[in-house]
């Protein structure tokens, strides 16, 4: 099943995009982590790749940074090999654990990442300063609380001052309070036009922060669209009947449906006006015992990102 | 943040080797209590308690006396702990996924190594300099000359085992890796002839040792000073398991930047 609210997201794009992944594929041994993606971001974007655990999203990461190299397909950040764009500082990232050495004081890791991107020491007050961390400098990082050192490694991925900023799940292990904290930085930062891609699994934190958001299920885009028109597309019903010999492409050209879906005999039209479409069904076709549901985001999220429980053999 | 932002944008020289990193980390280092108790301590207490009593003042050796002869070995065993310890940071590093967080700079794993390598270097002749100093002042005489070169020679050949700690570093996956390499290192002392000459040992042991990397080093380093021994063959010992151990370092070095 693959939704797309927004097609001209791509198609008014002429300059050069931010990301461009092309067909991208990376199997480790017999398991497939990434099954195909084409994505392409333009400059100035703030996405949310969103997905549940072991959907590919880490792996996308990891091969937009140059950390691992897809096994077909082809991925540039800024017309560029990724690791070169890495290099250059172009692209920085905030991973998702790890990272930081205990016995370095938090001022210190921010200035060693200056020092190796030829930064003079200034940068490393202002990046303290932005990530809300500059009263905490002296401290050792293994003193440092989870959301502490969640802005250390903030601060370190501004340094370089990128065009583009990829956050890999950012508030995993945070409270609500840190987490808040967390994307008022980001959100401030993000508005200075800074091109910004995060991997979420929290749906809210899609919904709020990013103004377009790419479902991720199983290797596989699911849906992509803004927020706003992923959310209206969930914000419909689903008229549910039983069609026998339904053709989906037919279902789809009813006037009103944004979705359609044929289970056996059992059609799931999707789409915003139901009541148009539950006439046209009950006037124009054999369809019969119809039923209209309701779904909020959260249902379509399951819907869209959930695993079948029949197959899943990792 | 616009778009000629991109030219401004360049690469650091020397794939990001530079003196602030190493600063950086050498403080580092010294902040971790343990390290500077066993690199720069335990070999200067070990001669104290070893090395200075009244026969070894007095019996003498080449110019020198043993006290001497036993100070350059515990320089040698203190230079081994330090290089040992400095290549095999990287294993914690790559425990803590700090190697992964450096992929993400301009840093060449190349020059990576490189400073791993100074760092270790630097701590090494820092503990030769401090058990040298401590043995100055408790009675070891050696030779003016001796005192150069058995340094120099005790620091240089040192090398052998940061290379060896790099290997390590990058083959155990472990945070603590000193604890391992630790006992390892003092078994390796005691068969290389460091801790007790290898005349003590029966023949076929004495021989063994000879094979063992910790062997050439002490004898090189002890040959300003005593002038004995077969050089030739205490060279060949230090040339082969430098080699060994840089091409295994090299191995699992691929390797590791081949899966990240």
């Amino acid at each position: 099943m693959t939704l797309t609210a927004s097609s001209d997201i791509t198609a008014r794009d002429t300059a050069e995009p931010a990301v461009d992944l092309d067909g991208v594929v990376k199997r480790f041994g017999a398991v497939t982590a990434v099954d195909g993606i084409s994505l392409r971001i333009r400059p100035g974007e703030v996405v949310a790749l969103l997905g549940p655990n072991g959907a590919g999203k880490t792996t996308t990461v990891d091969m937009l940074l140059g950390l691992a190299q897809p096994t077909e397909g082809s991925v540039t950040v800024y017309g560029r090999k990724p690791h070169d764009a890495v290099a250059l500082g172009l692209v920085s990232a905030v991973m998702q654990t790890g990272g930081l050495l205990k016995d370095y004081t938090v001022e210190e890791t921010v200035k060693l990442t200056a020092v190796l991107f030829g930064k003079d020491q200034s940068s490393v007050g202002e990046a303290l300063e932005r990530a809300g961390i500059a009263d905490i400098g002296k401290r050792l990082v293994g003193k440092c609380s989870g959301g502490q050192q969640q802005r250390l490694r903030f601060a370190m991925a501004l340094l370089p001052d990128p065009e583009l900023l990829i956050l890999d799940e950012p508030t995993t292990g945070m409270d609500v309070g840190g987490r808040h904290d967390f994307w008022q930085a980001i959100r401030r930062d993000a508005a200075g036009g800074r091109t910004v891609i995060f991997a979420t699994h929290y749906l809210e934190e899609a919904d709020a922060y990013a103004d377009r958001v790419v479902f991720v299920r199983r290797g596989q885009i699911v849906a992509d669209g803004t927020a706003a028109e992923v959310k209206s597309l969930a914000a419909g019903r689903t008229v549910r009947a039983t069609l026998p010999g339904a053709v989906e492409t037919h279902l789809r050209s009813i006037a009103g449906v944004d979705n359609a879906e044929v289970r056996g005999d059992t059609v799931y039209l999707h789409g915003r006006d139901t009541d148009s479409i539950a006439r046209f069904l009950l006037t124009e076709t054999a369809a019969r015992d119809l039923e209209i549901t309701s779904r909020n985001l959260e249902e379509a999220f399951l819907t869209l990102t959930a695993d079948d429980a029949t197959e899943a053999p990792k | 943040m616009t778009t000629f932002a991109f030219e401004q944008r360049s690469l650091p020289r020397f794939g990001g080797y530079n003196l602030g990193m190493i600063k950086l980390e050498l403080r580092r280092m010294m902040r971790n209590r343990r390290t500077v108790i066993f690199t720069l301590v335990m070999p200067a207490v070990f001669f104290l308690l070893f090395g200075t009593n009244a026969s070894n003042r007095h019996e003498s050796v080449g110019g020198g006396n043993v006290t001497g002869y036993i100070l350059v070995s515990m320089a040698v065993y203190g230079a081994m702990l330090a290089t040992t310890s400095g290549g095999a940071m990287v294993s914690i590093e790559r425990a803590a996924g700090w190697s992964r967080q450096l992929r993400l700079t301009p840093l060449k794993p190349v020059a990576y190594i490189a400073v791993k390598l100074t760092i270790a270097m630097i701590i090494g002749l820092v503990s030769v300099l401090v058990a040298f100093l401590v043995g100055s002042v408790s009675g070891a005489k050696l030779p003016a000359h001796a005192w150069i070169e058995c340094g120099l020679l005790a620091w240089v050949c040192a090398l052998v085992f940061a290379a060896f700690g790099l290997f390590m570093g990058y083959l155990l996956p472990s945070e603590n890796v000193m604890q391992i390499l630790g006992p390892v290192l003092a078994v390796l002392s005691f068969a290389g002839g460091l801790f007790a000459p290898l005349d003590t040992f029966g023949h076929t042991f004495a021989t063994i040792a000879k094979f063992t990397p910790v062997y050439g080093v002490g004898e090189l380093a002890r040959y300003p000073l005593v002038h004995d021994g077969n050089l030739w063959l205490a060279v060949l010992n230090v040339v082969t398991w430098t080699a060994l151990f840089s091409v295994g370092a090299m191995w699992r070095f691929r390797r590791d930047t081949a899966r990240v």
